[in-house]
Formats: structure tokens, sequence, C-alpha cells
């Protein structure tokens, strides 16, 4: 494309406020997106398969953990942290999804909380996508309201006993570890699982249709025993497993606006190419005006993703401002996603196009990871010094 | 046996892009997206391997514009150890055969045992340059190949052909053209990435590389572009004879 040509796809020229390396990170995941996932990503959806192969795969191309330094983690800025996360979402949610449970709420607690011991003991092999983790968090009964969970650590002579369920857990079904929060008698306390310990199991949850291209599951712990270097010492209380969702509610402000721009992209051409009248549907009002609005959406949540980006970088974003830009990202794309299924017409409703997938994928996004409700609330609260919750 | 490989690498305007002409045929090449021409990361990779397998180092080198970085950035992010970049405004439009007398000039600074290059650039297409650069080497020159091996000072390759492929075998130091058809490039990693920076690029002139002005002119040059003719039109064969009649046209064209 000539430099004077608008990009549809980049109509305020985002990219020129990235640096050489950003764009280098961006464009690589984009080429294994293209390479590995589009072609195959319909099959996976439809027959709900995630390919646990590709983790491997991740980990060599060092995605996983990427924002993480040291122990075999590639330490890049948040910024590629995120642009990786929009080109895997541009993918499919599932594995966007699979990398940010993997490096912001299972590497993330460790390489922050951990001792010396388990850092050296579980990050590399993660980083390495040897092994694979997943985050218990949600129960059955406590969603949005966690410090409400049933889950239980007590102690038993130097080590401890879990007891209690977690639900909807991504990669549950195909994890090697888990860190499962649970209530001890100090408060809320990390633990390292290995999900090969007595007394653990994990049973997916079938029939989704949302995130189908990735695994869902609940996590069964009955009485099982753990040594005390199961423990991450450096936290105790919500802030630990909160800290781990401010870090992959920031993978999300970004990965979001990579279903958005898919759907936008796939609009966009169907539009062009697409004649009713003797003319390209493009050519109408009243689709130039869900295109134009699409667009905007699209690159004013590029700017807010690359703002709290460049903010987490210099260490000054807080977590009510990511709040923000998941509030207003996850919306915004499930908005473009449902215009441009509208724009597709009945075409919007097959698995040949992306959209309806990234729009069944972004009812999930919705919800998990602080509900769109709870979002808003917590800007509410951080407006007003009022809490609306609890 | 460790191995000094030197890739031949060319920047290139976005493969899937339609490329610009300016007033004087030239390709515009500054001033708009590119990238490093795709066919050049099969000789690369090969280099990698060749480099990982006997030990030694890959030193990517091109020759073009301030962009070009771009596709040596890239080189260096897959695993090239260092790059050498000629930009000159002298070299604006230099046809193939000065491009090679430039290319040659750099690798011959330095002892190297392999040169390995694509079949042809995505943009130019001439396909010639890898054999001029030989050529002026004085090196031996195997092209084509899908499969290339070093062992004992003899580079071995399986040139692809249309039957099959041919064992083509030379002494060290030799130019390889390397097709599309060989190993699979890898992706660039992170750690690749963020190291590319690090990475030594020596940047060059051609006074630098000692060419004269005689040697730096080229000897061709674009004077007339003209679209490519459309294709005619396909004849529609119908009728209880249309099998016989494909049947005719494929044997005229000798297909069958």
């Amino acid at each position: 494309m000539a430099a004077d040509a608008i990009d549809p796809l980049d109509f305020l020229d985002v990219d020129r406020l990235l640096t050489d390396d950003e764009r280098a990170i961006r464009q690589m995941v984009r080429e294994w997106v293209a390479d590995r996932v589009l072609p195959n990503i319909e099959a996976w959806f439809e027959n709900a398969e995630f390919p646990r192969e590709v983790a491997k795969e991740l980990g060599g191309l060092g995605l996983l953990g990427m924002h993480l330094t040291g122990y075999d983690c590639a330490g890049t800025n948040a910024v590629s942290y995120g642009l990786a996360c929009l080109e895997l979402e541009a993918g499919d949610s599932g594995f966007r999804s699979f990398v940010s449970v993997q490096g912001s709420l299972c590497m993330f607690p460790i390489w922050k909380f951990g001792s010396e011991e388990q850092k050296k003991k579980w990050l590399p092999a993660m980083a390495a996508g040897d092994l694979v983790g997943c985050f218990g968090l949600t129960e059955p009964d406590a969603g949005s309201d966690p410090t409400r969970m049933r889950t239980s650590a007590k102690r038993d002579g130097s080590g401890w006993v879990l007891s209690g369920t977690k639900m909807w857990i991504t990669n549950g079904g195909i994890a090697d570890i888990a860190i499962v929060w649970a209530h001890a008698d100090d408060g809320i306390r990390g633990f390292i699982v290995p999900t090969d310990t007595s007394g653990f199991s994990a049973k997916d949850i079938h029939r989704k249709l949302s995130l189908r291209a990735s695994v869902t599951s609940e996590l069964i712990l009955d009485d099982v025993r753990l040594s005390n270097d199961h423990v991450l010492p450096g936290v105790v209380g919500m802030k630990g497993p909160l800290s781990c969702l401010s870090e992959a509610r920031f993978g999300i402000v970004w990965g979001a606006m990579g279903a958005a721009r898919s759907c936008f992209d796939t609009a966009l051409g169907y539009a062009k190419d697409r004649v009713q009248w003797g003319r390209p549907i493009a050519g109408f009002q009243l689709t130039q005006e869900k295109l134009t609005d699409m667009a905007l959406e699209l690159n004013k949540g590029m700017l807010l993703a690359l703002h709290l980006g460049r903010m987490k970088d210099e260490g000054r974003v807080r977590p009510q401002q990511i709040s923000m830009g998941k509030l207003n990202n996850v919306r915004e794309a499930l908005k473009i996603a449902r215009e441009a299924r509208s724009i597709l017409g009945a075409s919007g409703i097959t698995l040949e196009y992306p959209i309806i997938r990234h729009m069944n994928n972004l009812e999930s996004v919705y919800t998990y990871e602080g509900t769109n409700e709870i979002h808003t609330l917590i800007v509410g609260e951080a407006l007003t010094g009022l809490r609306a919750y609890e | 046996m460790v191995m000094d490989v030197v890739v031949l690498a060319k920047h290139v305007p976005d493969p899937q892009g339609t490329p610009e002409l300016g007033e004087d045929f030239l390709l515009r090449r500054e001033g708009v997206d590119g990238a490093l021409d795709p066919g050049d990361e099969y000789p690369l990779e090969a280099a990698l391997r060749i480099t990982e397998y006997h030990g030694g180092e890959v030193t990517v080198v091109s020759m073009g514009p301030e962009p070009a970085m771009t596709a040596i950035r890239r080189a260096l992010s897959m695993g090239a150890h260092r790059a050498v970049l000629i930009t000159d405004p002298a070299l604006r439009g230099a046809d193939a055969l000065v491009t090679a007398r430039v290319l040659a000039s750099a690798v011959r600074r330095q002892p190297f045992d392999l040169v390995l290059a694509g079949i042809e650039s995505t943009d130019g297409y001439t396909g010639t340059l890898p054999m001029t650069v030989a050529e002026l080497l004085g090196v031996p020159a195997a092209t084509f190949a899908r499969r290339v091996e070093v062992n004992d000072r003899i580079v071995r390759t399986e040139r692809q052909t249309e039957e099959g492929y041919d064992v083509v075998e030379c002494p060290l130091p030799a130019v390889v053209t390397v097709t599309a058809g060989a190993t699979e490039p890898r992706y660039p990693t992170l750690k690749g990435i963020m190291q590319a920076k690090q990475k030594p690029v020596e940047r060059l002139t051609a006074a630098d590389l000692g060419l004269s002005p005689e040697e730096l002119a080229p000897t061709q040059s674009v004077i007339a572009v003209e679209a490519a003719p459309q294709k005619a039109v396909g004849e529609i064969v119908q009728g209880d004879d249309a099998v016989t009649r494909v049947a005719d046209f494929l044997a005229e064209a000798k297909v069958i």
C-alpha cells in the first residue's frame, strides 16, 4: 500500500505509534495465526477442539509468559504482549484465552508471588509450552463475588489439604498444573496444584456455543494433599488473584480489538463485493454508516489499548483504568461483530465467515475476567468513591 | 568444520501489494511498505540449518535504500548473526549486473564458504543475479536446490527438475540458489526479534567497495512499460464430441 493511502484497517495510522520491535512481533504473530490458526479454526470450532500441540509452538515462538522477565521468558514490553493478544484473537478468542491463562493467570502469580525454587521449577517449562496451566478462582456459587469462595486450604502437619470445586476454568482438562485460590486461616492463599495429585480431577464442560476452540472445565479438589512448597509464599488475600486478573484483562483490552478487526475486515470486503440493485452494497448510505461506526470504534479502541499499554510500561496504570479498557473494548467489539453480521446478511450466520464465531466468542469475553457490569461498577466506584457492590 | 555462510537478501515492496512504478519506470522503493523477499527466507533457513549443524555464522548481504533495514532486521530476528547493507544513492536504478558487482564485492571482503540466494526476486524476476555473483567471485554455482548439504568441503544439492531432481555437487566455496520447495522457513521468535537490534550491521557505500563509476553504471534501462495482455477468452466446448475435442486439444498442447 502506498504511504499516502489510508489503510481501512488502521485508519488513524496507529501503526506509526509502534516501535520497530513491536511491529515485528505483531507481524510474526499475524503470520503464525495466518498459517496455523486460520486454515483450521472453522473445524476446531465446529468440533469443539483445542489443538493441545500448539502449546509447544506458542512456547517456541516465545509467546507464553512473554511479558515476564527471566526464567526463559522473553521479557517484552506490555504493548508487545497486547499486540500478540490482538493478533491471536483476530484468529480466535480461544487462542488468546490460552495464552492469557498460561502467561497472565498462571505464570504471572508464580513469577510475582512464588519462591525462587517454584519459579525455577515451573516457569521455564511453562514458557516452553511443555507444561500447561489453568487458573482456579471462580466457583459454581462465587463468580463476581470471589471472596465468598468455599474452597478451603487447611494446614495438615507441614503441608496442606485443599477441598472444593472450581468452575468455568479455561484449559482445566488439558492442564498439568492448576493455580488454585482457597480460603486458609490467614486469608486467601494461592497454590500450585499438579493435576496428577491424588484427589484432583477435571471435568470438561460440553455443549458450549462460545469459545468452542478452547477447553473449559470444572475442577474438583477432593482432599488434595500438598506439601508446603506448593503454596505461593508471596501473597495473602484477594490482591493475589486480582493482580492476575488485571494482567489478563489488559490482554483482553487488545484481544477484543483483534476479533473486532477480523469482523470489520470481513464486513468491508463483503460489502464491496456484494452487489444488490446493480451496485455494491458498500455504496449504500446505511452500509457506509455501519462501516464508519465500526471503523470509528475500532480505531478508538486501538488508541485506548495502546494508551493503557504505554501507561503499563511506565508502571503507572491502575486496575480501574484497565477496567475501563476492558469495559469499552469488549462492549464495542461485540457491537462491531453484530453490525458486521448484519452487513453479511444470511452469510453472517455461517462458519464460512469468521463473524458469528467471533460474536459468540465475545459473549464469553464479555463475561469472563470481570463482567461488563462489574467493570462498570469498578469505574463507578473510582469516579464516586462509593462502592455499589457488596 | 565451521561454516561461514552468506545469504543474499533483498528488500521488496509488499509482496501482497501492487508495486508502484516511478516516472522513470523504476520501482518505487522508498515510502512504500516492504519486506524481506519471501523467496529469500528459504536460503536463509537453509543457511541457519547448515550453521546450526556445523557451527559458524550466517551473514546477510543486501543492497538497497534505507528501508532495506526492515528486511535485514527480519533476517537477523530469524537467526542470522550479522549483516552488511550497501546503501548509496549512486546505486539507484542499478541493473542486475551492477547489483551483482556490488554484492560480490561485499561478499569478497571476508572469507566465505557458501553463498546462498533465492532463485529470483519477487519484484524484478531477472533470476540471473546469483550466477553472475558466482562468476564474479570465481566460484561454482549450483541452482534450483531443493536440498542443500555440506560434507568435507563439498556442497551437495538436489536440483529441482520437471521430472524429479538431479544431484549436483561442487567444492566449496560455492554459490547455491534455493527454491521455495526447500524446508519451510522458521518464524522469528520474540527473543530473536529483541536481539536483532544488538547484532552487528555493517553499512557500506559503493566507494567503500572500491567500485568505479564505470562499474556502477547500468547497461540496461527500462524504456517502456506495458500492461500484460488480457488473457484470451477460453473456448467453451459443448455437444456430443466434447470429450474428443478436449482430448485433441490437450494432445495438441502436448499435455497428454
